[in-house]
């Protein structure tokens, strides 16, 4: 085997490598708070709203997560600025993330909030509570914890799928890598190291959850769900 | 004077109809246990006089206001109506003193502080205070009840719904809610029941109220009911419970 690891190839792409590691992280962390706010709206809407707004809501969905986030983003990138919405590549990343992880966090919430009990929905109305009174502070937190094995794989999956944005030019870690081996020809070096770190950003993530998990539902140690 | 007016009241779920004609008057302070077997309408008479289930004949009238086919709103209802469950309902994810402040705090607008006060006087009126901090999960049935008995009471609503608080409680619990109960009803609080407790019923009761097939069969003070039973389908009745 001819090949050799020089990893010290790497050392003068340290800033890029930076650049792109911080770059990947707020756009997870950015896209993660709102997509869960904008998918616990669409939730909402998509049982309490009018029947136009569910339809649009149930086509948004349907279509996200019936296509390639690729070419969502591409849509949103390219494709907009054709109907003269010109957004610049940073905030068509945020977008396309927060779309993409709403839409498929709404509908694991759907399953959440469904398995409410019919008897926690009259309590609150009983107690004199409207429909998003309830929504909101008898609904919803329950539901999370019901769903939240499934949502922190899917804010895993937003996290590694950010790597696409780098096809439009935005500085994440796989633009990174890109660029070094571009420069260096390193290519399995600048690879392999950014592979280290998808791996341990995902790694991390599913440890935090737990951590953040284990104290927003630290009701349920108690036994009950 | 009367606090809750039922006349004529009818509920049909598709073509079974539940309620066939159901006339109550119940007085302020009152305390009237409903008994019946099992499917005729006790249930479905409670939870429509607290817009559970929409009416489609008659009317209900509570202090004053009458519930029509247009909802009330829950917050305007929750004034008059409280409620307690058979499965108590309480929230899982909310603590013992949570649980109880919510409706007060989200609904009411009452300040936190002041919620916490109302919160500790009722639960220590049910005697769960030291467990102001506990999850529904940690306490026992009993408990449970208790606590969500102190929540209805935390609204201040003018009558009590009881629809079979103690039928999920394992026997040895049972004693320490209807305590509560007869405590709530000696301090005047109006109560409407529905229990298989004859017992209680007897004990505790103003009046009792005997439902057969979706109406009211025979009612009255429960000495006299019990003891003196008119309809053979009361006496059958109690004849089976006791
Ligand atoms: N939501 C509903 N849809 C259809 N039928 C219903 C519904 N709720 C109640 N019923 C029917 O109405 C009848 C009366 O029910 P209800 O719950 O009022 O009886 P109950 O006197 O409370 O009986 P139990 O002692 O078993 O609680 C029953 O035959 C029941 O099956
Ligand atoms: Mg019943």
């Amino acid at each position: 085997m001819g090949l050799t690891l020089d990893f010290l190839a790497l050392s003068p792409y340290v800033g890029e490598l930076a650049r792109g590691l911080v770059t990947t992280v707020v756009l997870t962390v950015v896209t993660t708070l709102s997509g869960l706010m904008l998918a616990i709206v669409v939730a909402y809407l998509r049982v309490h709203a009018a029947t136009w707004v569910r339809r649009i809501l149930g086509g948004y969905v349907e279509l996200t997560r019936n296509t390639p986030f690729i070419v969502q983003l591409f849509f949103i990138f390219f494709g907009l600025p054709a109907l003269g919405i010109k957004i610049d590549a940073i905030t068509a990343a945020f977008l396309a993330m927060t779309l993409n992880l709403a839409a498929y966090t709404a509908e694991i919430l759907r399953a959440g909030i469904e398995a409410t009990g019919r008897g926690q929905l009259e309590a609150a109305r009983t107690l004199g509570m409207s429909k998003f009174q309830s929504y909101r502070h008898v609904v919803l937190v329950p539901a999370f914890a019901r769903i939240y094995p499934a949502l922190t794989s899917q804010c895993i999956i937003v996290m590694l799928g950010s790597a696409v944005v780098s096809q439009i030019s935005v500085f994440d870690l796989t633009y990174a890598a890109n660029f070094i081996q571009s420069r260096n020809f390193r290519s399995f070096e600048a690879y392999l190291l950014v592979t280290l770190v998808y791996l341990l950003l995902a790694v991390g993530m599913r440890q935090l959850f737990l951590l953040v998990g284990r104290r927003l539902f630290a009701f349920r140690q108690g036994g009950q769900a | 004077m009367t606090l809750v007016c039922v006349k004529d009241l009818h509920k049909s779920f598709g073509d079974l109809e539940v309620l066939k004609g159901v006339d109550l008057d119940v007085a302020p302070g009152e305390v009237v246990a409903i008994i019946g077997r099992s499917g005729s309408g006790k249930s479905t008479l409670l939870r429509c006089l607290n817009q559970l289930e929409q009416h489609d004949g008659g009317n209900i009238e509570i202090a004053g206001q009458r519930l029509d086919a247009e909802a009330m709103a829950p917050s305007e209802l929750s004034r008059n109506v409280g409620m307690v469950f058979q499965s108590f309902n309480l929230f899982p994810h909310k603590t013992v003193g949570e649980n109880v402040m919510l409706a007060p705090v989200v609904v009411r607008g009452v300040n936190k502080q002041e919620a916490s006060r109302v919160a500790r006087e009722v639960l220590d009126k049910v005697g769960m205070l030291e467990k102001f901090d506990a999850y529904p999960a940690q306490l026992s049935g009993g408990q449970q009840q208790r606590v969500a008995i102190a929540r209805a009471l935390a609204m201040k609503p003018k009558v009590l719904l009881c629809d079979e608080v103690t039928s999920a409680l394992d026997p040895e619990l049972v004693g320490e809610v209807l305590l509560v109960l007869e405590a709530l009803a000696e301090e005047g609080m109006t109560l409407i029941l529905v229990t298989h407790e004859m017992k209680f019923a007897h004990d505790v009761a103003d009046r009792v109220v005997f439902m057969h097939h979706g109406r009211i069969h025979e009612q009255g003070d429960p000495k006299t009911l019990f003891n003196h039973p008119r309809t053979p389908e009361l006496r059958q009745f109690i004849s089976a419970v006791r």
